[in-house]
């Protein structure tokens, strides 16, 4: 065990699913000699030589279509959006055939392709380099949408999302990237994707995150003990998509209270479709509307304003204090 | 500083062997063996007539959409011609005759085309992509698939199809960039029909030939006379010889004509005119060919109506065999599957939900 940053822990992924399997191999803009623009590939070049590790042209829609082709030829490509600000590019070649090719192929063919991409604001960053647009993925058929919140489950996920007969977007909150260590184990973990967990136990209501904003979740749970004796249920969906409902119906039937954080944009995105299976699961057990703790529809804005933008701790106390004075 | 010129190669070859009367140029003559050159000629044939049987199919609603490729086949089954099976071939979907030669069954084509995703299932010992409809897109996996025989170091290659409109595409131009940046074993085969829908070859692009976009990525571009299936040939077994040898990619230009329509929704008389098309049909590929394999004492007009008795034979012999598996066909439970790997929970619960719908109206038809 050893404590690392989620970077650490990535790169440990890769590193170790590299060494196991020729098969696995790493593609993108600067991902080798510079070891990537947040260093998650660094050191892998070194390690496994350019025929493994490859610097790619700037053109991402090509390297998810490659991507596409070397994962139907039977290897395990793990492809890197350095921004998913950039990742649209690829949207018609993941929509349109990473998806879509076990089907259309009629189980012939699989397209068992990682693509990793930075996501979410919070690092004072430029245009295009801030948005959650986690949903995009989300509604594409025949795809998963992985979103780890902390080192030790972005490493885990991150192998067995290499390891995934099926095409994964892996998306990576870029201000977790540094912003805290845990240990992770040198010896292999993996978590199953289309899982989400149980984080912190409580009846009083529930809080449903993932990514950058499992941390201020959680903050929001112990301020919510501290100062209002309230225990939140707070759960890590972890996989977007296929989203599993379990936890979620069973926290929302125990507490009858339920908010649900993101920084992404609030209409039409992962909030709605936890509601919808609220809504259809939990219904006659709730006790309050849902709150959405979300992002604007807006362009997030440039980063002077962000923190205004992007749910923080008093934004999800605030909601978690109206839902508990609900009648 | 100096102004300096910078010497680019500024030119591409066509080469054309065969000419519209079937004449051979005989310094250029490949002179195949005659057995492939006779399986050539009997897939270009049953191509024709299975298009024309489609097409006849189409009109009398018992299959969809879909789109025909008269006038192409030498474009596209010239080209996979020098392929082995180990190879891989990226079709867009108007490759119908490389797609018989390289295995597929006619029945497949049938069912696909009457809107079952049975029809494009690829059997384990074909190492092809089923066809890909957004124009241009396929060309990078083709170049995917390069990267892995290149990765895995066998001499295969990788071979994909897509016309002049593609060329348009970012994906076409992305796709040969790679290409040439890794030196990969991939041909790109452009099936130049003049018309992408309704737009002529000359609003696609101000380029005199599409061959030359080749020159811009550092990899050989060759045009062809896409309706000489000698010239497609030799064209592509140079660049699948090339590619084999470590030598890279090369895109060839096949320019050909769709006489037909588009797709069976399209009306090609609100964009081009018939005297075109007539002139067109003067250079048929089929016509020219059996020009040539009479020349060389490989056919006379009583091997080709054999030829045509056996095809028509064939094809009725498909159609039935096909209308028959049709009718067990329509499961649909079947749209559930191969979605993933492993059915997720949630579309478990939406399977479950349809059976229940499912199995409700039918006992209810059957009340009534």
């Amino acid at each position: 065990m050893s404590k690392m940053t989620m970077v650490q822990a990535l790169n440990l992924a890769l590193r170790q699913e590299m060494t196991q399997d020729d098969r696995v191999i790493v593609l993108g803009e600067d991902v080798g000699v510079d070891g990537g623009v947040f260093r998650v590939t660094d050191g892998l070049i070194e390690a496994f030589g350019e025929s493994r590790v490859v610097d790619t042209p700037l053109a991402e829609s090509a390297i998810a279509g490659m991507s596409i082709g070397m994962a139907v030829y039977g290897l395990k490509p793990v492809c890197e959006m350095q921004f998913d600000g950039f990742s649209y590019y690829t949207l018609h070649q993941i929509e349109g055939h990473a998806s879509r090719l076990r089907w259309r192929s009629q189980g012939r063919y699989q397209v068992p392709m990682v693509l990793r991409a930075p996501y979410g604001g919070g690092v004072r960053a430029l245009e295009h380099h801030s948005e959650s647009r986690e949903a995009f993925w989300a509604h594409i058929p025949g795809l998963k949408m992985v979103i780890p919140s902390g080192p030790r489950n972005a490493r885990a996920l991150l192998v067995s999302a290499i390891r995934d007969p099926d095409p994964v977007i892996f998306y990576e909150p870029k201000a977790v990237y540094r912003a805290f260590r845990e240990e992770v184990p040198e010896e292999e973990e993996t978590l199953p994707i289309g899982r989400s967990q149980r984080v912190r136990e409580g009846g009083d209501l529930t809080l449903i995150a993932y990514g950058a904003m499992m941390r201020p979740t959680l903050e929001a749970a112990e301020e919510l003990k501290r100062r209002h004796g309230a225990e939140a249920d707070v759960i890590d969906l972890l996989t977007i998509s296929p989203l599993d409902d379990s936890l979620l119906v069973e926290s929302a039937r125990k507490t009858g209270r339920v908010a649900v954080v993101h920084e992404a944009p609030r209409s039409f995105r992962p909030v709605a479709e936890v509601v919808a299976r609220l809504v259809e699961k939990a219904f006659y057990h709730l006790e309050a509307p849902v709150a959405r703790v979300t992002g604007y529809d807006v362009v997030i804005p440039l980063f002077s304003r962000e923190k205004h933008y992007l749910p923080g701790v008093a934004r999800i106390v605030d909601a978690a204090r109206n839902l508990l004075s609900a009648p | 500083m100096p102004k300096t010129r910078i010497t680019l190669p500024d030119s591409v070859d066509h080469l054309s062997i065969l000419d519209e009367h079937g004449q051979v140029d005989t310094d250029l003559d490949p002179t195949i063996e005659s057995p492939l050159l006779l399986r050539m000629h009997r897939t270009m044939l049953l191509a024709r007539r299975f298009d024309e049987r489609l097409l006849s199919l189409q009109r009398q609603g018992r299959i969809g959409t879909f789109p025909p490729i008269s006038g192409q086949e030498a474009a596209h089954l010239g080209a996979v011609a020098p392929l082995r099976a180990s190879d891989w071939v990226v079709p867009a979907f108007r490759e119908m005759a490389a797609e018989l030669w390289r295995g597929r069954s006619l029945e497949s084509i049938i069912i696909y085309n009457n809107g079952f995703s049975e029809g494009s299932r690829i059997p384990a010992e074909r190492n092809d992509l089923p066809i890909s409809v957004p124009v241009g897109s396929q060309i990078l996996h083709a170049v995917g698939i390069a990267w892995g025989m290149k990765y895995r170091a066998t001499d295969d290659v990788a071979m994909t199809f897509f016309g002049d409109g593609a060329t348009s595409q970012g994906d076409f131009h992305e796709g040969l960039n790679f290409a040439g940046v890794f030196q990969l074993p991939v041909v790109f085969v452009c099936q130049n029909n003049q018309w992408a829908i309704s737009i002529p070859r000359s609003k696609q692009t101000r380029s005199k030939t599409l061959a030359q976009k080749a020159l811009a990525y550092g990899i050989p571009g060759i045009q062809v006379d896409g309706n000489d299936i000698l010239a497609v040939y030799v064209a592509a077994q140079e660049a699948v010889e090339r590619a084999r040898a470590g030598g890279g990619a090369t895109l060839i230009e096949c320019v050909t004509y769709r006489v037909a329509v588009h797709t069976t929704a399209d009306d090609p008389k609100r964009y081009r005119t018939d005297a075109e098309v007539e002139e067109w049909r003067r250079k048929d590929p089929i016509t020219r060919f059996q020009g040539y394999l009479t020349a060389r004492g490989l056919l006379n007009p009583d091997a080709v109506k054999t030829e045509e008795e056996a095809i028509a034979a064939e094809i009725q012999t498909a159609v039935a065999r096909a209308e028959e598996e049709m009718k067990a066909l329509g499961d649909p439970l079947l749209m559930f599957e191969h979605a993933y790997a492993e059915m997720p929970a949630d579309l478990k619960e939406q399977r479950a939900d349809f059976v229940r719908f499912w199995s409700a109206a039918q006992k209810e038809e059957k009340l009534v």
